[in-house]
């Protein structure tokens, strides 16, 4: 099953993964387009995150192959370069990591410039814009541990966009950040999505935001449940598959 | 005052002192970051390990404790990359271990505890020229490299998922950075001693972390305020008859402490 669309930009073929002997993922075999706008979707312990991380090339599949524009991951690098990754913002307690805005944004560029050189102009250029797409030139010097939640999520965006990604790929972007920013936020995925023509996967358990803002969903439960539009993705049969009987969707009206 | 550069030995311990002045604080603040602050003291216990087998072989026991607290380094990485067992863990088992060892080896060659002292203190009088060559030259090589894998060095110490997910040689990097720890905390064995090296590592980077709003201002703030300390340290310590690490130290806290006082009433 081989497909060859050149608007595909990432291949999962029969990807299964097993960890001390379960199985995590069984057999998963999707493909995303260029320009896609994607929500994947499932319940925690269905292997959503360790679907992500095997895109990502942090974790090898049992079987099976993921490739970004034809390039399969782990084998070569470029596949890697493709990707800008926002990770899951996760609290850092009394952490102290003393970094400005603008250092943690360059970090972005860092794979893209590569070992034993500096940052030259293109990347200056590459920072600065990523900077000013997310709002976030105003604060470039101000103190990483002094910003809010919905702030750092900016600026941990504006450091994958740093890299000049075809495909942004965020896990649970929202978690701790507050309704309101929320709202701005995918407001923002939407507006660079179909501004720049990127690529966006992002991963969450509220399936409430998936259903209005992307325009399409994977469902993963083990194995992949269902792939499609949002509104197939509400049918109650892909419901109970994912989360039991007794869960009904109920869709707020906006 | 400065009949003190009249002495060869205290133009070495100065020459020594201020090459791992600049150094440790620069390996410190990527490990204090990276939640590895016991890393240094613990390469320094291995490093006693290493010198006690020197003293046995008659070896040149700074070349012999770097061997050691590199070999250790690697030891405590990929123990650590395994994940049966935590960083934490791996430290501490280190470090009490080799520690342990170290002192059977001294007590199986009975006879030098007195040199045992400068080596777990320090000693302004101790650097020799073989010595200072070393530490030159490894402590040119340790800041090369850092200079050099500033950038990987810093999107690892920050976040190590986002580094292998980009690419970057995040597990080598972490080699990297361990054994250039290593490296420095045995360079520093002559002038501060195995049991404080640690602290240099650390304290001047906690009194830069008051201040210090980039990461590059922090660590630059770290050095200065490390030289600060070590070379006070050395004057006091030739002056009053003082062992160097534990003077030199003693400085570096009282500068931590005026950081915390200052920056409560600034």
């Amino acid at each position: 099953m081989h497909i060859t669309d050149k608007n595909t930009c990432i291949e999962v073929e029969n990807v299964s993964f097993r960890y001390d002997g379960d199985s995590v993922l069984e057999n998963v075999t999707f493909s995303v387009n260029a320009g896609e706008y994607m929500g994947i979707i499932g319940p925690n312990g269905g292997g959503k995150t360790t679907l992500l991380k095997i895109i990502l090339g942090l974790l090898e599949p049992t079987t099976g192959t993921v490739k970004i524009f034809g390039n399969e991951v782990g084998k070569s690098k470029k596949a890697l370069l493709q990707i800008g990754y926002v990770p899951q913002r996760i609290s850092r307690g009394d952490f102290h990591f003393p970094a400005t805005v603008e250092e943690i944004v360059a970090s972005g560029r860092t794979a893209r410039r590569g070992l034993l050189k500096w940052f030259n102009k293109e990347d200056k250029t590459a920072i600065e814009e990523a900077m000013e797409t997310t709002e976030i030139t105003g604060y470039r010097n101000r103190s990483m541990n002094k910003l809010s939640g919905g702030e750092q999520q900016k600026v941990f965006i504006a450091r994958a966009l740093a890299g000049e990604p075809k495909i942004l790929i965020l896990d649970e972007p929202v978690v701790g950040v507050d309704i309101t920013s929320q709202e701005k936020f995918y407001a923002f995925l939407q507006k660079i999505n179909q501004q720049f023509g990127l690529t966006i996967i992002f991963v969450s358990h509220d399936i409430d935001v998936i259903a209005h803002q992307v325009k399409s969903v994977l469902c993963i439960n083990r194995e992949l449940v269902c792939h499609g539009s949002p509104k197939e993705f509400i049918k109650e049969e892909f419901m109970e598959k994912l989360y039991g009987k007794k869960v009904k969707f109920i869709l707020h009206g906006h | 005052m400065l009949e003190i550069f009249q002495f060869d030995f205290m133009i070495r311990a100065f020459t020594a002192g201020i090459t791992i002045a600049v150094i440790a604080p620069l390996i410190g603040s990527f490990l204090i970051v990276r939640r590895y602050s016991l890393m240094a003291d613990t390469l320094a216990h291995v490093s006693l390990l290493g010198i006690s087998v020197g003293l046995i072989t008659k070896v040149n026991p700074i070349g012999t404790a770097i061997i050691a607290s590199v070999l250790g380094a690697i030891g405590i990485e990929k123990l650590r990359g395994g994940k049966k067992i935590s960083g934490e863990s791996a430290l501490a088992l280190f470090l009490s271990g080799s520690l342990a060892i170290a002192t059977v080896v001294i007590g199986l060659a009975k006879g030098f505890s007195v040199n045992l002292f400068s080596f777990l203190f320090g000693s302004i009088s101790t650097v020799s020229l073989i010595d200072l060559y070393l530490i030159i030259g490894l402590g040119i090589i340790v800041l090369a490299t850092i200079i050099l894998f500033y950038k990987e060095l810093f999107l690892v110490s920050f976040d190590e998922d986002l580094a292998q997910a980009n690419g970057v040689p995040a597990k080598a990097l972490n080699f990297i950075l361990v054994i250039l720890a290593a490296i420095t905390v045995s360079l520093s064995i002559r002038t501060i001693g195995v049991l404080l090296i640690g602290a240099l590592t650390v304290i001047p980077v906690l009194a830069a972390f008051q201040y210090g709003r980039s990461f590059r201002q922090t660590i630059l703030l770290s050095v200065i305020f490390s030289l600060i300390s070590v070379i006070s340290g050395l004057f006091l310590s030739f002056y009053f008859a003082l062992p160097s690490g534990g003077i030199i130290v003693v400085v570096a806290l009282v500068i931590f402490l005026l950081s915390l006082a200052i920056k409560k009433t600034g």
